[in-house]
């Protein structure tokens, strides 16, 4: 049997999954990426620090914010840069806001179909109207939310060295605010929808990683930790997170203490489900999801439990903002260089950028991380253990089934910097 | 029967095509006009044939040049969606490394050849009957140029610079606080977002047509910058013509 899907579908960026087996043997599985490479740690030398965060931005459409803020973590953290509690605050909300619209685009416009037995959501405008309309308010909401916060949706503008180039009106807050809770009926919906879906079963093993949860589910911080015991700075993450190159495959990979490495949601979750918010840990029970599982099919479960955790986290935040009131700040930049390092929880895992400024405040090396490098690894084992165990189906089941798996990572392959063709004439 | 529309993607962040998905209140609507009948990112399956084709990125491999060329075969328009697919976009300083450097970080190796497989805007490879510039686009000129196609109508593209937008927003002149703002040359449309958002402009829409022409080089001779020294900056979002 041999399965081969080119430019697999509901996914960002382009992959193609090859299967092939012999008298019931697995020969061959390997997830390949298609996609050109990007050189953008290469694009980065000579630029003034000004201009970093708006190009690394680019590197994905769907995590610019992420790639924003680890960006300008690792700028601050090598100037010496001290950020104020309140564009600390603020670049949390822009973070929530992100996590919130990539997990409601993924969990809707790309794993619902599966569940649903259709090829994408769009045929059902029509047959479930009130199913679509709903997925496009909630993805509104947390659109909105990036909107307001970081001045567009896609590649924010406002978020810069040392804080913000401009603040948001309390009014746009506060009228968020009364947007984020009147959609938790839709939330509550939602998880009624998928708490009806049967999500396959498989266990495997791996290691959990995220950052630290010292002040709460992870998000921005200094550490990182992981399910084999790593507890480290953000700041030692080269030395900790290996890359490596597989023989026959054509992305750089990434691991940490085992040969395999999960991050994002299902590993955040995993490392720190006991500070979800009260309404995240009741979504979490009744979606039956247990912070022991292996089960990478949960990945959406846990998606869709920090989205309900972000919605509270969200509202709470703008209050707190407001009850201290948003204040024009003033922003100092020292000139001079260093070496600093950045990381986020990004919507498909923790997301790490470092790099080493000249004189002149214009970078001289760049390195970045990206979430799924380190989940690709993981990925390919989860399918080596399951396509064995799928034999005995038909093949558009195991195609079905395989594809799930991949989808439930969620992998960015536009976002990878680093992912190489070996064939190369 | 509905227009069949199709969206594709090649070396690019997939931001364009994010920002057509976020027009939420108008995307129900949008599917009771076309059909959209081919959008990886969203979907499962193809299309034999295409009314539009709507294509994010830049072209980057003879691979992706082959599959550009399907695409334009099967599609009576094709749009460039985008930065990237209009002017190379930000891929565009890679043609501006050292083509070792470049091969090192994605291969591990000095790559022969490199500078042929750096990505290019579409019009490099096939015809290209619309676009959208922007980075990402924005989402009402999107709706705008779709509009016109479907009523079959030319799209027009703003042919005055972002300074103007900024001017009409009143929004504080950059130059006045000694930062380098290309909006003097860039093409408008963008209502000066970045600007707006207490930026600078980097010239992700492209060139306005006349970048030459008074009362632009005024401005940048009052704060001593040369057109050569603007359009250095211009490398960011796009490739010059004589590298394409």
């Amino acid at each position: 049997m041999n399965i081969e899907i080119k430019h697999l579908a509901r996914m960002e960026g382009h992959a193609n999954l090859v299967v092939d087996t012999l008298n019931g043997e697995l020969k061959e599985c390997r997830l390949e990426i298609v996609e050109s490479p990007r050189f953008f740690e290469v694009m980065l030398k000579g630029r003034h620090y000004s201009d970093v965060a708006p190009i690394a931005a680019r590197i994905c459409g769907v995590c610019s914010v992420s790639h924003t803020l680890a960006s300008l973590a690792a700028t601050e953290n090598a100037l010496g840069v001290k950020v104020s509690a309140q564009a600390q605050g603020l670049r949390r909300l822009l973070s929530y806001g992100e996590n919130l619209q990539s997990h409601l685009l993924h969990l809707y416009f790309m794993a619902v179909p599966d569940y649903l037995g259709v090829p994408s959501l769009l045929p059902l405008a029509k047959t479930r109207r009130d199913l679509v309309a709903r997925a496009l308010r909630l993805k509104k909401v947390a659109n909105d939310l990036v909107r307001i916060v970081g001045g567009r949706p896609v590649h924010p503008v406002t978020p810069r060295v040392g804080g913000f180039s401009a603040l948001p009106a309390a009014q746009d807050l506060k009228e968020l605010r009364r947007r984020l809770v009147a959609a938790l009926a839709d939330l509550e919906e939602t998880v009624a929808m998928f708490a009806s879906f049967a999500v396959p079963e498989m266990a495997r093993d791996t290691e959990y990683l995220s950052l630290a949860a010292d002040q709460g589910y992870p998000g921005l911080g200094e550490r990182m930790v992981s399910s084999d015991g790593i507890d480290a700075p953000v700041a030692d993450f080269a030395d900790i997170l290996t890359e490596y190159f597989k023989p026959y495959a054509n992305a750089k990979f990434a691991r940490a203490s085992r040969d395999t490495l999960m991050v994002g949601p299902l590993a955040r979750f995993r490392n720190a489900s006991d500070k979800l918010s009260p309404m995240a840990k009741k979504v979490a029970a009744v979606l039956r999801l247990d912070a022991a599982t292996t089960n990478p099919y949960h990945g959406n479960l846990a998606r869709l439990t920090e989205v309900v955790h972000f919605f509270e986290e969200a509202i709470h935040l703008i209050d707190t903002l407001l009850l201290k009131g948003i204040r024009a700040e003033s922003i100092w930049v020292p000139p001079g260089g260093g070496r600093g390092a950045g990381a986020v929880e990004a919507p498909r895992g923790t997301l790490f950028h470092a790099y080493t400024y000249d004189a002149d405040g214009r970078i001289s090396a760049a390195n970045c991380i990206i979430p799924t490098a380190q989940n690709l690894g993981n990925i390919e084992a989860d399918l080596r253990a399951l396509v064995p165990q799928l034999l005995h189906l038909p093949q558009e089941e195991i195609t079905l089934q395989l594809e799930m798996l991949i989808r439930a990572y969620d992998p960015c392959i536009s976002c990878s910097t680093h992912l190489v063709k070996v064939e190369y004439v | 029967m509905k227009p069949r529309v199709g969206f594709f993607d090649f070396t690019c962040c997939e931001g364009c095509q994010l920002t057509i998905l976020n027009l939420e209140d108008e995307f129900l609507e949008l599917l009771e006009l076309v059909e959209i009948v081919e959008f990886r990112e969203i979907m499962t399956g193809q299309a034999a044939a295409l009314d539009i084709a709507f294509v994010e990125g830049s072209i980057a491999s003879p691979e992706e040049a082959a599959r550009l060329q399907r695409i334009r075969e099967r599609s009576r328009t094709l749009v460039a969606l985008g930065a990237c697919a209009d002017n190379a976009g930000v891929n565009a300083l890679s043609h501006f490394c050292p083509p070792d450097e470049l091969g090192r970080s994605a291969y591990g190796r000095v790559v022969e050849g490199i500078e042929q497989r750096l990505p290019r805007p579409l019009e490099c490879f096939v015809q290209v009957d619309a676009r959208v510039p922007g980075c990402p686009i924005d989402g009402q000129e999107f709706l705008g140029l779709l509009q016109a196609l479907l009523v079959g109508r030319t799209p027009e593209l703003p042919a005055y610079a972002v300074c103007v937008e900024c001017k009409l927003g009143e929004y504080p002149c950059t130059f006045e606080h000694g930062t380098v703002c290309l909006g003097p040359v860039t093409r408008a449309g963008c209502n000066a977002l970045c600007l707006a958002a207490g930026d600078r402009c980097r010239g992700c829409r492209g060139l306005v047509d006349n970048p030459r022409s008074q009362p632009y080089r005024q401005i940048l001779e009052q704060h001593g910058l040369t057109v050569e020294d603007i359009l250095a900056e211009f490398r960011i979002f796009n490739l010059p013509p004589e590298k394409s």
